[in-house]
Parts: structure tokens; sequence; C-alpha cells
């Protein structure tokens, strides 16, 4: 086949790629240099477009995940081969699990090194193929703009996940003068966006004989930004909303419907209202493990409404007996526009609100004698009026950000759901800051996952950036010393930390401020003190050493079979 | 239970790899997997036999497969009338004297001989793989010196 030639100028890769990324409004880059991409580099020397030096690889991804978690648009990183590669697969597999969407250029040996074990050598296509949603390795320098486009394409629409190029070296010198359309052109990947109306008025109908119905809100409806949607829908019929922990904003916490997270470490409300639901609604969610433990006892009383843009995902884990496979906010569209009798609720409705009332999230607000890391994240709740955009590290800390920070829209908490990745918070809160300059970014970090990628740190500077990094000093692997107190008898292996570093200077030698809050009685003000000031804190507060996450399903249990509920 | 599902792919370098990364993941016991082109330039037929042990598991991998971008469709065709064939090449022993047994053994299967030795002949059969497999039983007892196999290919038969 020939093809027409358009441009007739020679352009090398390099220009190649970095006029493929302004076509599709690339606005940063998330990268580390080295010899793989020198060339690319020496081309973004010219500063077509912003680059951000990160101080590892894996905090480039995060970065990226961030950026693109808190726009809904894909993330860029480039890394280089062999080892820069590597680096980058923890963020590349979190992106996965957690469908955020990313366009990842690794770095690649020359064309006849590939396959010889070259100097930084490594099989990217082979290592990224079960953590991407697709790959591509170029081997033909005019197929470059046509494989960026569709990386984009398929990174951002139907389910969407991280897409990785891999680039060998001479790729990005080769002068084409004629590359090959640009058109994305991809017969075998039609994600299906409409849903299919005799599902939607089947569905309906069930609504409307439903006594106790129940919403289940997933990040899909955060990827499909239809927030606004699920909260009309179930106004419109009174339905009791829960969310999972990447759903969290899809609804107001103070809404009256709202139940809280289910799951896990969910809401006495919540869980319930699974257990005992007849029609159970789930928007955009994948039924993960910390969510539904015991498959065969989840919901058992329960007609099953699966919303989902990824037909895979249906009846993977939970059996559906209503299966839509589409948008989320496009069906939650078509579920408003068919117009059913409201249905006979009301109780259902009212025992779900008593519970709530009755049980919330808690912990001893009396003890005066140690702080409670709860209410560390209440008062900053409070100081930034749940406006903030809420980034987490994983463990302990991320399970009570979730549980008590007043969240109150999409888009706006940052965590790492799927893969539970320790080290995605820092990097994750600075790609979210330089992604919104103008929104108030809070990081939630432990003293652990804190030690995983505080590299990071040093972007702060270069980019003036405003974040403030709550670190809960609970001078353990909260999460690991919880479950040996629970389920090993208390043996805390390697969970306890013997020393720490000083965090605060730490803070310092990267040229931010530190704060460290050790007194129950001067805590609020001194977070108010600190939330006050310009430019990036470092707030240590030493918390207590053992604070379990309550209430707790034991894995592999049913969602009633709650411990520690108030 | 053995079902055999039908992959329509594009002829990606890495789509080989990921259909068989789909399957491992899922921990499917695979009796064959072959590959070629089809009418269709660019566009190859992958087909794969497996043992499993419910219809659940051979629709999630179905999904899953359906899911990768490469992959145009996947169909299970084992319940549809379909045809479906298999190659195998068997070099057995045949000292002379037992050789127009052999060729009488091997005649219901129309097996042919398409290589003659001093001490073996090579005998290629073609039909469905229990066909095969049934061969392979009746001629063990010469003596099976190398047997190479091609796994199942086959797609479904026209409507009438
Ligand atoms: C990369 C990685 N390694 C190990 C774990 C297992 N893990 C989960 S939570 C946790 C403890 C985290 O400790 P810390 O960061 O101090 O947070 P805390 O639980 O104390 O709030 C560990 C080790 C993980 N999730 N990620
Ligand atoms: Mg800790």
């Amino acid at each position: 086949m020939s093809e027409v030639c358009t441009t007739g100028e020679a352009k090398n890769g390099s220009s190649l790629l970095i006029e493929a990324l302004q076509k599709q409004k690339v606005e940063m880059i998330f990268g580390y240099p080295g010899g793989a991409v020198l060339p690319l580099y020496d081309t973004l020397y010219e500063g077509a477009i912003p680059h951000i030096l990160v101080r590892h690889e894996q905090g480039a991804v995060h970065a990226a995940e961030g950026y693109a978690k808190v726009t809904g648009k894909p993330g860029v990183v480039i890394v280089t081969s062999g080892p820069g590669a590597t680096n980058a697969l923890t963020g590349i597999a979190d992106a996965m699990s957690d469908s955020l969407p990313l366009v990842v250029f690794t770095g690649q040996v020359t064309t006849p090194g590939i396959g010889k074990d070259a100097f930084q050598e490594a099989d990217v296509m082979g290592l990224t193929m079960p953590i991407t949603k697709n790959n591509y390795q170029i081997r033909d320098i005019n197929e470059l703009p046509r494989v960026i486009n569709e990386a984009f394409h398929i990174a951002n629409t139907g389910r969407k996940g991280p897409v990785v190029i891999d680039l060998p070296k001479d790729m990005t010198i080769i002068e084409t003068s004629c590359p090959k359309s640009d058109k994305v052109r991809l017969p075998s990947y039609q994600p299906t966006v409409m849903p299919n109306n005799l599902q939607i008025n089947k569905l309906m109908k069930v609504l409307e004989k439903s006594k106790k119905p129940v919403i289940l809100a997933g990040a899909g409806i955060i990827h499909a930004k239809a927030s606004p949607e699920l909260i009309e829908f179930a106004e419109k019929y009174e339905i009791p909303v829960l969310t999972t922990l990447l759903g969290l904003g899809t609804i107001p916490y103070d809404h009256e419907l709202f139940l809280g997270m289910g799951g896990m470490h969910g809401s006495f409300a919540a869980n319930m209202a699974l257990t005992e639901c007849d029609l159970l609604i789930n928007i955009g969610s994948r039924f993960d493990d910390r969510l539904a433990s015991a498959p065969g006892e989840f919901a058992p009383n329960a007609k099953v409404a699966h919303i989902d843009i990824d037909p895979a995902e249906i009846g993977k884990i939970i059996e559906t007996q209503i299966p839509i496979v589409a948008d989320a906010k496009e069906t939650l569209k078509k579920m408003l526009g068919v117009e059913i009798v409201h249905p006979n609720s009301h109780d259902w409705k009212k025992v779900n609100l008593s519970r709530k009332h009755l049980h919330p999230f808690s912990y001893d607000r009396k003890n005066q004698t140690e702080i409670k890391p709860q209410r560390v994240i209440e008062i900053i709740g409070q100081i930034t009026k749940g406006e903030a955009i809420v980034v987490t590290d994983v463990g302990q800390h991320q399970m009570w950000t979730a549980q008590f920070y007043p969240f109150k829209y999409q888009n706006q908490f940052v965590t790492s759901g799927g893969l539970g990745t320790m080290g995605f918070g820092i990097p994750a809160a600075i790609g979210a800051k330089l992604a919104m300059p103008d929104k108030e970014v809070v990081l939630f970090v432990g003293d652990g996952g804190f030690q995983m990628t505080n590299q990071e740190l040093a972007i702060l500077n270069e980019y003036h950036l405003d974040i403030k990094f709550v670190l809960l000093n609970n001078q353990s692997l909260g999460m690991v010393r919880q479950w040996q107190e629970s389920f090993f008898g208390g043996r805390h292996s390697q969970s306890v930390f013997k020393t720490q570093p000083d965090f605060i200077k730490l803070a310092e030698a990267y040229h931010i401020k530190g704060v460290k809050i050790t007194r129950s009685e001067t805590l609020e003000a001194e977070l108010i003190a600190a939330f006050k000031e310009k430019g990036s804190v470092l707030i240590e507060v030493a918390v207590s050493t053992t604070e379990h996450v309550l209430p707790m399903v034991p894995a592999g249990k049913p969602n009633y079979q709650m411990i520690g509920v108030e | 239970m053995r079902r055999m599902i039908t992959a329509i792919v594009n002829n990606s370098s890495g789509v080989l790899n990921r259909i068989s990364g789909v399957l491992t993941r899922r921990q499917f016991n695979i009796d064959s997997i072959s590959v070629g082109p089809t009418e269709k330039k660019g566009i190859s037929r992958i087909t794969i036999v497996v043992q499993i042990d419910s219809l659940y598991e051979i629709e999630q991998v179905t999904k899953q497969l359906n899911k990768q971008i490469d992959v145009i469709k996947v169909s299970d065709i084992s319940d549809e009338p379909h045809l479906e064939r298999e190659l195998a090449l068997v070099k057995l022993n045949a000292p002379a004297g037992i050789r127009a047994e052999i060729l009488s053994v091997i005649e219901p299967f129309r097996g042919n001989i398409v290589d003659v030795g001093s001490k073996t002949v090579v005998v290629q059969v073609t039909g469905s793989s229990s066909k095969i497999d049934a061969f392979v039983d009746i001629v063990r007892p010469y003596g099976i010196k190398q047997m190479a196999r091609t796994g199942t290919t086959g797609f479904t038969r026209s409507s009438k």
C-alpha cells in the first residue's frame, strides 16, 4: 500500500512524537532521562511541552496518575530503557488496577540490539503486557503518529487504562518526510457507550417493585463524570447510596441518602444495606474483594443490576440479573428518562438513615492523652471545608481518611485502591497539584509509605508547589501491625520501627517547612496555623501507636459480620 | 469438559503473547493452540482447545480475550455445528515385513505414508483430535518413534 506523502519536510521521530503530543493537547510530561531517550530529551529541550523532572521513575508514573485522576485526562510519562522502564512498572500496574488513563513512553535500545541483551535492555513488551490496556513497540517511524493517537484513544476511552509505547532509540533519530496517516483505525476496539434500552426498562421495572433498593457507586461514575446524574437519580426515587473506596466523592458526605463507604472498613449502614437490599444497582464498581469479601454471601436477597463499561466485569464476581454494558453517565441519563411509579421503599429508607445516625464512624473522642489520627483528619476536613483535593498513601491513614474526610465532589479523592501501592501518595499529590494549581491539595501519608517515595519532595521548590503533607506517624506499619494484633496474636513481626529518621529535618533538607505536632491539647490550633502557611509544609503528627481501623469485616466474611461497630 | 474457542485477531506481534497470558493467568488447561492466516490480510485465526469445569469459566475467559485490543472476535463454537481438523505426522517402526500390515491399519483412517526410511515410515493423518487420538492408540503397538501434531483448527459450518 502506498501512502500519499503529505508533509514533504523531513522530521525525526522525536519531533514527530512531540508534535503528536501537542496535537493531543498534552500539558505536561512527567519523566526521567537516560541513554535511550537522549534524542527525545534533546527535542524536549526546546520547551514545546513542559517536563517535570521527578527523582525516581515510580514517582513519574504516580504523579501522572494524580494528574489523570483529578483532570480525567491521560497522564504522560517518559522513561528510559531497562531500569527506567522497570522502575515505572509499579505505577503502570497501579493505573491498570484503578483504570487510570496513562500514555507511557519507554525508551528502548536501538532496533538491531533488541533481543540481544544490549546495555540497558529490558523486555518491556513482555513485562508490561499483563499490566497495560495495550502496548506497542515502534518498528516503523512512519507509524509513530498513528500509534500515539491510538494510544491516547485507547487510554482514555472505554474502561480507561495505561498504554505503553516502547520506543527504540533509532526510531527517535531516523528522519522521515512521509509519515503515514495518523488517523485512528481500530475496528477491533469499539467500546459500548450507549446502554441497551430493553435492559434499562427491565431495571426500572424491577426498581418500581422493589422495597429495598440501594445504589452502589464506584469509580466508573467518576470516570464518566456522572456524579450529578447519580445524585439526581438517587434523589428522584429516594434510593440510599453507598460507595466504594474509589467512589467516594460521587455523592457529598452530608447528603441525606449517603450511607458511607461499604466493604472491609465501611460503615455499618452501608454494609447492612448491602446485606438486606432486594435490589442492588451497582454503577461502575467491579465488586472488588475489599467490598465483596465473601461473594457467595454478598447481597444475598438482592436482584443485582450491574452497569459497567467493561463487559468482562459483569458476572466476574457476582451473579448479575440485569447486566448493562455502557457508560455510567449515558445509562443514568436513560434511567432518568424512564418514568416509573415511586417504589414503596419508605420504611427501608428510614431504617437506613437511622442506622447511619446510630452507628457513624467513631473513635474514642474522650481520650486526650494521645492524638487520635481520626481527629486529625476531622479537623483538617473542617479547615479545608471538605473542598481540598485529598491524596493518600496506603495503610491505616488511608482508611481513616476515607472514613473521616468530608468528601464533596467527584475527582476529589486520589488514592491507590486496587493495587494498594505504598509510595503512591507523595508523587500523586504533586501530580494532582500540578494539574490543579488553584486547588488546595492535602496528602495524608504514613511513616512507612512516606519513606518509599519521599525523594519527590525535591520537586516542590522547583515548581513552588503548595501542598500540605500530613504525616500520621504511628511509628509503625500500622495496617500490618493491626492485622498482626487481630489475627496473629499480637506478634509484631517487622511492623514496628525501632528507629525513624528526623522527618522535620528531612523536610528542611528539601527546603520545605516542617511542623511537628505532639500534644493533643494544641492539635487543632497547630493544624490551623500550619494550614495558614504559604507554600508546602510537612506536618508530622505523632498519633496513637495502638489505634485500629474499625469497623472491620474480616477477609472472607460476609458484610454483616463487622467487628468493632460502636 | 472440552471446549473449542476461536479468536479472530489482528496479526500484530504481541497478540499471541496477550492471549496466552490471559489463559495462563486464569489457570486454564490448554489442550492445544493453533495460529494461522485467514482469508483477510493481516488477520489471523487462533484456535484454542481447553479443558474446563464449568461454562462460567469459558464465558469469563471469552470476555477477557475479547477485551484485548487486537482481538476482533472470540467465540466458543463447541455447541455449534463446526468443522475441526488436526494434522499429525507419526513416524512408525516399520521393518519391511510388516509394512503391508501397517498400510492396512492406517487405511481406515485415510492415513498417507509421506516418507519412507529403511526401518521407519511417516504417516500423515488428518481429522478431529479424537480421531487422531484413536489412530495413535491403534498404531502405538508398532512403536512410535516420533510424533508431531498441529493442534486443532476449524470454524463453524455454513448455514443451510
Ligand atoms: C509497596 C507496598 N509494600 C507493602 C505493602 C503492605 N502494606 C500495606 S499497609 C502497610 C503499612 C503502611 O504503613 P504506613 O505507611 O506507616 O501507614 P499506616 O498503616 O501506619 O497508616 C504495608 C506494609 C503495600 N501495600 N505496598
Ligand atoms: Mg505508620
